[in-house]
């Protein structure tokens, strides 16, 4: 069913919609980020330098930005979806001749007021074109082989471009969101027990290439799995950053050390602080019960996100909702995996948490498009 | 899909309470290891006082500037900018780049005792000089230099020689550049001195920087030592021997105090501590007058004769002499076809036990050594204390040799033979004494008691048992006549030392000449025209010695000087035990009137030459660096 086949008239317009926008989305999206900037004053030794009030600034920038993409009708985010992918695919060859190398990745494009990476456009970019594809195309073919093929070039050529900069956590996060659109699109489920297969196939040609001259991976990708399957044969070098990690999570036991009472990152055992690892610090200051309080905050942000794809009769919304829901559960999932010692160290960031920009904005441009279907949802 | 998120967030959950809520004690013990050292505070080292409280050697604020790896970005670059400011060693320097190489986490010394004005220098320019710390430290300093330099030695940094040595070092030992005890009473009290460390509890974080103190146990500091000898009177002695090679030894004859030991020439303990340059240590290496053995109870000389003292009282304590039997003297004696000379070529006629040792006639010991035999004769020595190691804190000092027939079978294979004994007789031969035997043996004559020598009077103000000693259970009788010969070796006319007596009465002395050959003079030599001493090259003439205690008639003080290669005891070492004696019966520079007056004037001068070169510990002027 196309959105055009509903009267617009019971849409709310101009600034009114600003009263239907999914306000408890919006204030779980806000809390989330407040405890980002709570850990960050607290990984500088109590101070919103050089970390916290950057933060906030990007976070207010990417709030006004969810509510200007928000505003816009959701059919026009449905008919640019296939440029938007483009674009992003584009930049994403870009950055192969154009990108400045940065903690010895290339990611970026300078754009002169930030840095773009276009791997984080792609993150969203993808779940667009993927939800407008799957409201395209009618539910009967949904799982014929020809239609199947389509999506998974489209998932396949950002992931292997992302790959190769090398950027294993990102890649996998949009293997994976694409895959979950896919399903949740309702292909059928033998395609996905033939790509496990295959998966494993990869996985094991993965460890068997290493060492030859046409290896998958990058040598620091091998090791950080190695390290991952056992930390503790290399507690000082590569292992350093788990086993430092997992002591600040169990230091932190029920209730935690307090608050800027967290030794391990106030004397610089913990790694990379204040971005991927800012949850042990979390979990270090404020405990188990600290850290279960954020998880609820983002459980409830993925329920309320499934909520309104219920309630949303538009296939592309719902799709698209669902997409970016998958794609923010697979950011913290992850990330704490990781940090937990269930996933290699793989560079992703803890949602809305850490510190950083791309991923910030990328992020609540994600959730204006959520917050537009939620507006602009048939009635 | 909802099932396998669920799931997941489930996982998250279920991995948190296990390390936060089942694990959460261990790896709190793990965070607090990671956060928390124990470091030792080194304790501050006990000081060393003499007998009127004036210090020898104390502890001194020193000021080290270090340099913190982590910090500084470029090292070359930050030595080269602070080398602008401070004077920095380039074997220092060196020394510190092998020690960055060695570790990353602790800091290093760039220069150690740099001036206040040099730290103020650093500290002005902290902001331009990342990583540069100025840091303070105690220090060993020896505020009377070279006059305490063999007696209390001098500490330096542990070297991994002394950590072999040491069964269970102490962790202090570890700590870098922590200063022992190297010679002397340093060393030898080393246990004393030290202390015990405390501990602190820091936080570091993860570069191995300390961050804040979280509590500390302070150790214990050493014991302060107070050692017996007078630096008024060490310091004249000092100066009196005036850079000559010699020693004196003067000792308490009522409690055994070492009242001084001096060994000169000295050399500046201080320049040890800091580490000895190659070139200085190689001066003092190469000196003909030997600065660094302490010659007074390291060093050990035939004693000539004043061993007589020792073969007359066994030959009077063995009933093979009595006081008026007279030797007759042609000049020599023949014994087994060999010819032993006299030093008198002419000889001295008829000669009893007073007039032998007045003018010390070899001849008469070498009838009492035939008389008595070498076995009763070093028994004696070992009674006076010669042939025997005396307890005293300093290094290697010496048993000397006090030989009889088993010793010479024993060492060298072969039968003792009369000649031998003849030889020790006068104390030559195989006799070998240091000059603190000697001040032993002349306290024992003086008291007849077992007098021992006595270093350190007080421990952290606890006071020491003396050596007063035992009764030796000699003839008093005997004991008389001996010191009567001593008396007037240096009262009388005829006897050698007459030329150094003093002429106060109730501070008189009585003492003996010695000289001891270092070898003989060669028929070549003889042929060349040399008899005298003074026509040998320095390092072939013979040593003088002198012993004596005094006052005669209530001994208070016992002294022993040696002069090596000085020549003749009477004229080199006893003129040097008038005046120690004098200065030490007086405990300042003793009135003209002591002395006989032709000499008065000369010893004038010498007294002002003497205050001039000294410096005056009375007036609390001490602090002469």
């Amino acid at each position: 069913m196309s959105y055009l086949e509903y009267t617009v008239k019971t849409t709310p317009s101009g600034l009114r919609k600003i009263l239907y926008l999914n306000w408890p989305l919006a204030l779980l999206l806000t809390a989330v980020a407040g405890v980002g900037f709570l850990m960050l004053y607290s990984v500088a030794g109590g101070s919103f330098q050089p970390w916290g009030e950057a933060q906030m600034k990007r976070f207010g920038l990417g709030f006004a930005l969810m509510i200007f993409v928000a505003m816009i009708p959701i059919y026009f985010w449905r008919n640019v979806a296939l440029l938007a992918y483009l674009v992003a695919l584009a930049l994403l060859v870009a950055v192969e001749f154009f990108g400045a190398v940065g903690m010895g990745a290339q990611r970026w494009i300078d754009l002169g007021f930030m840095r773009l990476q276009p791997s984080e456009l792609m993150k969203i970019t993808l779940v667009m074109v993927l939800a407008a594809y799957y409201d395209w195309l009618s539910l009967g073919r949904t799982s014929k082989p020809a239609f199947v093929l389509i999506p998974v070039i489209l998932i396949m050529i950002p992931v292997f471009l992302v790959l190769k900069q090398p950027d294993l956590g990102t890649s996998i996060l949009l293997l994976v969101a694409g895959a979950i659109m896919m399903f949740l699109a309702g292909v059928h489920w033998a395609y996905f027990a033939a790509v496990l297969a295959a998966g494993i196939g990869l996985i094991t040609a993965v460890f068997q290439s290493r060492g030859t001259d046409w290896q998958l991976l990058a040598d620091y990708q091998y090791r950080r799995i190695d390290t991952f399957i056992d930390p503790s044969t290399d507690p000082l070098g590569a292992g350093y950053h788990i086993t430092q990690s997992k002591i600040a999570l169990g230091s932190g036991g029920w209730t935690g050390r307090g608050f800027m009472q967290g030794t391990q990152s106030r004397l610089n055992f913990l790694p990379e602080k204040h971005t991927d690892f800012i949850f042990t610090t979390l979990a270090e200051e404020f405990g188990f019960l600290g850290a279960i309080s954020l998880l609820t905050l983002y459980a409830l942000i993925i329920l309320f996100c499934v909520a309104s794809a219920m309630a949303n009769r538009d296939r592309f919304s719902s799709l698209m909702i669902l997409g970016v829901a998958a794609t923010f559960f697979l950011f913290f999932a992850v990330n704490m995996s990781m940090v937990m010692g269930l996933a290699p160290v793989v560079g992703v960031p803890l949602p809305l948490v850490s510190y950083g920009g791309s991923a910030m904005l990328i992020l609540m441009i994600g959730f204006g498009l959520v917050q537009s279907a939620h507006v602009h949802r048939p009635r | 899909m909802g099932a396998a998120q669920g799931g997941f967030v489930g996982l998250l959950v279920w991995r948190m309470r296990h390390f936060q809520v089942e694990e959460a004690d261990q790896f709190r013990l793990l965070a607090e290891e990671n956060r928390i050292k124990i470091r030792l505070i080194p304790p501050a080292r006990g000081q060393i006082f003499d007998r009127n409280g004036l210090v020898v050697a104390e502890n001194v604020p020193s000021y080290r500037i270090m340099i913190e790896q982590e910090e500084v970005v470029d090292v070359d670059d930050l030595i080269e900018r602070l080398g602008r400011i401070v004077n920095l060693d380039p074997e220092e320097i060196e020394r510190a780049r092998e020690e960055m190489r060695r570790t990353r986490i602790h800091p290093v010394t760039l220069a150690d005792r740099v001036t206040w004005d040099e730290v103020s220098r650093v500290a002005v320019n902290a902001p331009a000089l990342p990583g540069v710390h100025p840091e303070v430290g105690l220090s060993r300093r020896y505020p009377m230099l070279e006059e305490y330099a063999h007696l209390v030695g001098y500490v330096g940094p542990v070297s991994d020689y002394d950590l072999e040595r040491i069964e269970a070092p102490d962790q202090l030992l570890r700590i870098p550049r922590f200063q022992i005890g190297k010679v002397g009473l340093e060393q030898r009290r080393e246990d004393m001195l030290r202390g015990k460390a405390g501990t602190k509890r820091v936080e570091q974080n993860a570069a191995g920087r300390v961050i804040r103190e979280l509590n500390r146990r302070e150790g214990e500091p050493g014991k302060d030592i107070q050692i017996t000898t007078d630096s008024h009177l060490q310091s004249y002695i000092h100066a009196r021997l005036n850079g000559e090679s010699a020693a004196v030894v003067v000792m308490d004859c009522e409690t055994g105090d070492v009242l001084s030991t001096v060994s000169a020439p000295g050399f500046d303990p201080n320049l040890f501590v800091r580490g000895i340059s190659v070139a200085d240590y190689k001066a003092l290496l190469d000196n003909k007058y030997r600065p660094l053995p302490n010659k007074s109870v390291q060093g050990i000389y035939p004693p000539g004769s004043t061993f007589k003292m020792i073969t007359a009282l066994a030959a009077l304590e063995n009933g093979t002499s009595v006081p008026d039997d007279t030797v007759y003297c042609p000049g020599h004696l023949e014994v087994s076809d060999r010819r032993f000379h006299c030093w008198k070529r002419a000889g001295h006629g008829n000669v009893d036990l007073g007039k032998s040792l007045q003018e010390s006639c070899d001849v008469y010991y070498y009838e009492m050594a035939l008389r008595t035999g070498i076995e009763k004769i070093s028994e004696m020595a070992r009674r006076l204390g010669l042939g025997v190691q005396h307890d005293l804190p300093m290094t290697s000092v010496a048993r000397g040799l006090v030989p009889d027939r088993d010793w010479k079978r024993e060492t060298r294979g072969e039968e003792w033979r009369i000649g031998d004994s003849v030889n020790a007789s006068i104390g030559q031969g195989y006799v070998l004494s240091s000059p603190l035997q000697l001040a032993v043996m002349t306290a024992r004559l003086a008291t007849g008691r077992s007098v021992t020598p006595r270093l350190i009077k007080s421990i952290d103000g606890v006071e020491t048992p003396t050596g007063h000693g035992e009764d030796l259970g000699l003839n008093e009788n005997n004991l008389r006549q001996i010191r009567r010969a001593m008396y007037d070796v240096v009262n009388t006319r005829r006897g050698t030392a007459y030329g150094s007596r003093i002429i106060t009465d109730g501070m008189r002395m009585a003492g003996k000449t010695g000289t001891s050959q270092v070898r003989n003079i060669t028929t070549a030599e003889r042929a060349a025209g040399v008899r005298r001493n003074e026509d040998l090259p320095w390092e072939r003439r013979d040593h003088a010695l002198y012993v004596n205690y005094a006052p005669y008639d209530n001994p208070k003080i016992a002294v022993a000087v040696i002069v090596e290669h000085g020549g003749g005891g009477s004229t080199a070492a006893a003129p040097i035990a008038r005046d120690v004696t004098l200065q030490a019966l007086y405990g300042e520079d003793p009135p003209l009137d002591a002395y006989p007056t032709k000499d008065r004037a000369r010893i004038k001068e010498l007294q002002a030459r003497l205050r001039e070169a000294r410096p005056d510990y009375r007036a609390g002027a001490r602090d002469r660096a």
